[in-house]
């Protein structure tokens, strides 16, 4: 046990936590979680630690709620880094219903954060700064006004420099664009190469909203001449135009004189993208493409061959007699000459195609030019804060969502045991339910004949081979209203040996869930819980694999009491 | 909780390893990290990294890295501020924190570790507590001496009755037992300032950022009561307003939670008990408004022959100081356009000296006076690049690499923001001892004070 300042708060700590005779009674519980919180004599190490384990704690009412809050106040204004964000956490989970509680937190932590962020200790402002993007997520205008601390220094790492440059792009707004651009303009030119490239694609995401500005900064960009700029700038121009089709006409003008300076993979094939969809704006577009056929032979990157020829024959569509003949060539190099392939094939269906005739061409090649809402898309605006808050101040913002998620798939793996994929897994720390309602749930075995047998483990392919071949035994409908947490229910039910297979998550619409149990004479019971919110029931269909009406009245009865006492404890 | 922890050298040579929970690797964990971290790609960051399940944690002080390992998801702040604490305590029991104290005083490491962290999870980081149950002795390199007048480092310079300590004064094991009373009751107080500047290439100031922090070393007996006072007129935030005139202020103030708050409102008195050790007192932050000006102005003016290649920069660099004060170690480096191989150059005072080296040139000033304005000509050749001529582009931009000019001083004696101590006083004597040396020093240094050209 941690030692958190003294042998009296270790001793109140346990016995809130552990004693089921406090547990019970609701006012105990209480008074003591309110005096440890009050335990002054707590060293920074203490408080982070209690805070971490308040975060288990669900309280009872909402005046309740607001009387934690007030007393952990105090914490928001420690000294201490690791204080401050593990109470801001905390407030963020405990006031999960009241959105506005959650946005006033987080203006109050936005001094401590922005103070992390220009601390001397680089690795503080690194990881402030993943926070400070996370936070970015829910409340872009957050750090708006503050957007001058976020320019990078010269003598600064690469990796915070590439923070800095990604929350500049997400925090800009109409006031702020303009010093904004200018600054990341000053990047660009930057004689690191990789961080020159990032300045770029952070204006080519500034550009989806401000387009014009950012359009033109981009062109000027295209005037030096520098080959690491040019290949990133027709890159970042190839998205753009597929998403503000607004500044085709900008880019086509720009594009002449870039295929001098393009020597890399990626940058010649989006220079030819845009020469074949927007070739017809482009003067001297078919004769870009000459070149390119003509050093078809020494051209490395399979890729870009590809792209060629669904760039030339999209050109020959819209100017037939300038193209015919380097078609002609090019389809002849990549069916008779060419060893990738992959190029081949392509080369092949295309000859193929225009042998069945131009209108098909026409038909298959001629897509849209542009989607506008794919940009709608790829950034959902605003995501709410619960969706992220049990992630603040932990690793997980410090990797990314997307590397986490590897991660702990490959820690999960080693660490637990054979576990079925499907159910969603027991955290220890899972909600503190008060004893009083487990005793209450406890009860149901003993009524009826019913027994059913722990432990049960079922596999998802047997579950669902025998839901398919079974008919449903027995439907209800059950009141339903309202918002549940999953994992309580599913708790719930393992009190009384059901075992939950599958359950979708919390908030999915409809909410399903499958479940089994087996009583000890071999009987499985299969179960369905369906629940639409708008007719407010839950539908329960239970299947039975041996006919026997009175266990499966227990079944049902047991079944019932459960869900009504999920359903009381919820509201 | 934390699973091991280590202390590399620089050159990645373990100087300690301890492992508290037995549950992951042995030894080679630490040369793992230091392949890992010196093979990492530019772009993804060294702080957090993670390998076969664990997480590698580190930080960087005094060229040691200092790592933890820990298998589960924890808090990062809270782990840095340990590691960022454990640092200042192995400071304080060895006297300073380096290859060369470590490998000295490897007992008393692991001792400390014991203390402080129980199967991984914190006990104490509290000097005072660690006292009674530390009993190694700390082994110092050489015996302190008054006399050894080194360059001015951190703790230690000059104090009102001008008498100078040498920077090696506050680095020194704090809980020695030495028999030597006299040179036990010392306290250092620092108010050290970073400034963060960058300039456009028209000349106005894009963005300024001090950061100040107050930090004490007290080698006194813990419990010593002490007041610190500072200037008066000093305002927390844009609106409020004390004494006459723009007064001083800062925008936002933390502090220590040792300190006792009751007089800060009246007289911007702090008090407190410090225990042996380091300490930060007081964090401010002030933003976009300075009252003081800049402390360096540059004008350059670059001429560029496309033709010839040849490039030449005239630099004037304009100190704004008041005339008294002076700035130290000024250094000016400027990157230079790619495959510049040599320059000349004329400089107007003979201890200035100027050198390419790494793509960049360095201008090193020893010392500048107040109001004084220094100037360089530097000529150099930049080789065309290869292709056609570019049109299009005005003869008046400088040539591609020829960066952002970026300062680095010391400015003794001198806080941008304005805010200074105006006494230490301790509350009661330590008894039968001779009274306490009391060293204020005021500093501020570039943090990156960037001109663009």
């Amino acid at each position: 046990m941690p030692y958190l300042g003294s042998e009296d708060v270790v001793k109140e700590l346990k016995k809130a936590l552990c004693n089921p005779h406090i547990q019970a009674d609701r006012l105990r519980y209480r008074n003591v979680i309110q005096r440890v919180i009050r335990m002054s004599k707590l060293d920074q190490w203490g408080q982070a630690e209690v805070l971490n384990f308040l975060l288990r704690y669900q309280p009872r009412s909402e005046e309740e709620l607001f009387d934690i809050l007030n007393l952990l106040d105090s914490f928001l204004k420690s000294g201490s880094p690791g204080v401050v964000m593990g109470a801001t956490k905390l407030f963020l989970i405990l006031a999960k219903k009241f959105p506005h509680v959650q946005t006033d937190v987080l203006v109050r932590v936005k001094g401590p954060l922005l103070a992390a962020c220009s601390s001397e200790s680089r690795e503080l402002c690194f990881v402030a700064l993943c926070h400070v993007r996370q936070i970015l997520h829910s409340l872009p205008g957050h750090f708006s006004s503050h957007y001058k601390k976020f320019f990078c220094s010269y003598s600064e790492p690469h990796y915070i420099k590439l923070q800095k440059v990604e929350v500049l792009c997400e925090l800009v707004n109409d006031e702020n664009v303009q010093q904004v651009l200018e600054e990341l303009r000053g990047y660009c030119t930057d004689v690191s190469a990789d961080f020159a490239q990032a300045a770029i694609f952070a204006i080519g995401s500034i550009a989806r909203t401000y387009t014009d500005q950012c359009v033109q900064i981009l062109t000027e960009l295209l005037g030096l001449r520098q080959e690491h700029i040019t290949t990133v700038v027709v890159q970042t121009f190839r998205d753009l135009v597929w998403l503000c089709p607004q500044c085709t006409e900008a880019v086509c003008q720009a594009l002449p004189g870039c295929e001098e300076n393009i020597q890399d993979s990626e940058g010649k094939q989006a220079l030819i993208w845009l020469l074949g969809v927007h070739g017809e704006r482009i003067p001297n577009a078919p004769y870009v493409l000459e070149d390119f056929v003509e050093n078809v032979k020494s051209e490395t990157f399979p890729a870009v061959k590809m792209e060629l020829l669904t760039a030339l024959l999209r050109l020959f569509l819209s100017r037939p007699a300038e193209c015919q003949d380097m078609l002609g060539r090019l389809l002849y190099y990549c069916i008779e000459e060419e060893k990738d392939m992959a190029v081949r094939d392509r080369g092949l269906f295309y000859y193929r195609l225009l042998l069945v005739g131009i209108d098909e061409v026409k038909r298959i090649l001629c897509s849209p030019k542009s989607d506008p809402t794919l940009g709608l898309l790829e950034d959902p605006a605003e995501r709410p804060v619960n969706s992220w808050a049990s992630d603040f101040n932990t690793l997980v913002p410090v990797y990314g969502k997307s590397r986490w998620a590897t991660i702990s798939k490959c820690h999960g793996a080693e660490r637990c045991g054979p576990e079925l994929p499907k159910t969603s897994s027991f955290a220890a720390s899972g909600p503190l339910i008060p004893e009083e309602n487990k005793e209450r749930v406890q009860e149901v075995p003993d009524s009826g004949t019913l027994m059913l047998v722990p432990n049960l483990q079922l596999t998802a392919d047997y579950f669902e081979k025998t839901w398919l071949s079974l008919k449903v035994a027995h439907q209800q409908v059950l009141p339903w209203q309202g918002e549940f947490h999953p994992d309580t229910l599913q708790m719930a039910l393992q009190v009384v040996n059901i075992q939950t297979i599958a359950m979708s998550r919390a908030g999915a619409r409809p909410w399903k869930a499958y479940l089994s149990a087996q009583d000890d004479t071999g009987c499985l019971f299969l179960t369905e819980l369906l629940w639409k919110p708008e007719n407010s029931e839950m539908q329960i269909s239970v299947k039975q694999n041996e006919t026997r009406t009175e266990t499966l009245k227990s079944f049902i009865s047991v079944l019932e009491t459960v869900i009504g006492t999920i359903e009381e404890i919820k509201s | 909780m934390i699973s091991q922890f280590f202390i590399l050298s620089s050159k990645g040579d373990p100087l300690i390893y301890k492992d508290f929970r037995g549950d992951s690797g042995g030894r080679d964990v630490a040369e793992l990290f230091y392949r890992k971290l010196t093979g990492l790609p530019g772009d993804e960051s060294p702080v957090v990294m993670h390998h076969e399940g664990r997480h590698f944690i580190h930080i960087r002080h005094s060229g040691l890295y200092l790592v933890v390992t820990t298998s589960e998801n924890v808090s990062p702040f809270g782990l840095l501020e340990l590691l960022s604490r454990l640092a200042t305590l192995l400071g304080d029991y060895c006297g300073s924190l380096g290859e060369g104290t470590i490998s000295r005083n490897v007992a008393l490491v692991y001792e400390l570790l014991d203390e402080v962290l129980d199967y991984g999870y914190v006990q104490t980081t509290s000097t005072e507590m660690l006292r009674n149950f530390i009993q190694t002795e700390a082994v110092v390199s050489k015996p302190f001496s008054l006399f050894d007048l080194s360059s001015v480092g951190l703790f230690g310079a000059e104090t009102q009755q001008s008498k100078v300590a040498p920077s090696s004064a506050a680095s020194r094991p704090v809980l020695s037992s030495r028999s030597d009373q006299s040179q036990k009751n010392e306290v250092f107080l620092d108010v050290v300032e970073r400034l963060s500047v960058l300039i456009a290439s028209n000349g106005s100031l894009l963005k300024v950022d001090v950061q100040g922090e107050i930090r004490l070393k007290s080698f006194l007996p813990s419990g010593s009561e002490m007041r610190i006072g500072l200037t008066e007129e000093f305002c927390v935030g844009k609106s409020e307003l004390r004494g006459y005139g723009p007064g001083i202020r800062v925008d936002e103030v933390s502090f220590h939670s040792f300190v006792n708050l009751d007089e800060f409102e009246s007289h911007r008195i702090l008090r407190l008990q410090p225990p042996q050790g380091e300490l930060t007192v007081m964090r401010y932050q002030l933003s976009d408004d300075l009252p003081s000006p800049l402390p360096f102005r540059l004008f350059p003016s670059v001429q560029w022959d496309r033709g010839s290649g040849r490039l030449q920069v005239y630099l004037k660099l304009r100190c704004d100081l008041p005339l008294k004060s002076q700035a130290l170690n000024v250094r000016l480096h400027l990157p230079l356009p790619r495959g510049v191989i040599s320059l000349s150059q004329e400089l107007s005072s003979p201890e200035q000296k100027a050198e390419l080296a790494e793509g960049a040139l360095r201008w090193d000033l020893p010392r500048v006076q107040g109001g004084s304005q220094l100037s360089g000509l530097f000529q150099m050749d930049v080789p065309r690049p290869p292709g056609p001529p570019s049109h299009g582009l005005s003869t008046s931009a400088p040539p591609l690499g020829l960066g952002p000019a970026s300062l680095s001083f010391e400015l003794p004696r001198h806080t941008c923001s304005g805010l200074q101590v105006r006494f230490l006083r301790l509350a009661f004597r330590p008894c039968g001892n001779a009274n306490p040396h009391k060293w204020v020093r005021h500093l501020s240094h570039s943090d990156a004070y960037v001109i663009r050209i």
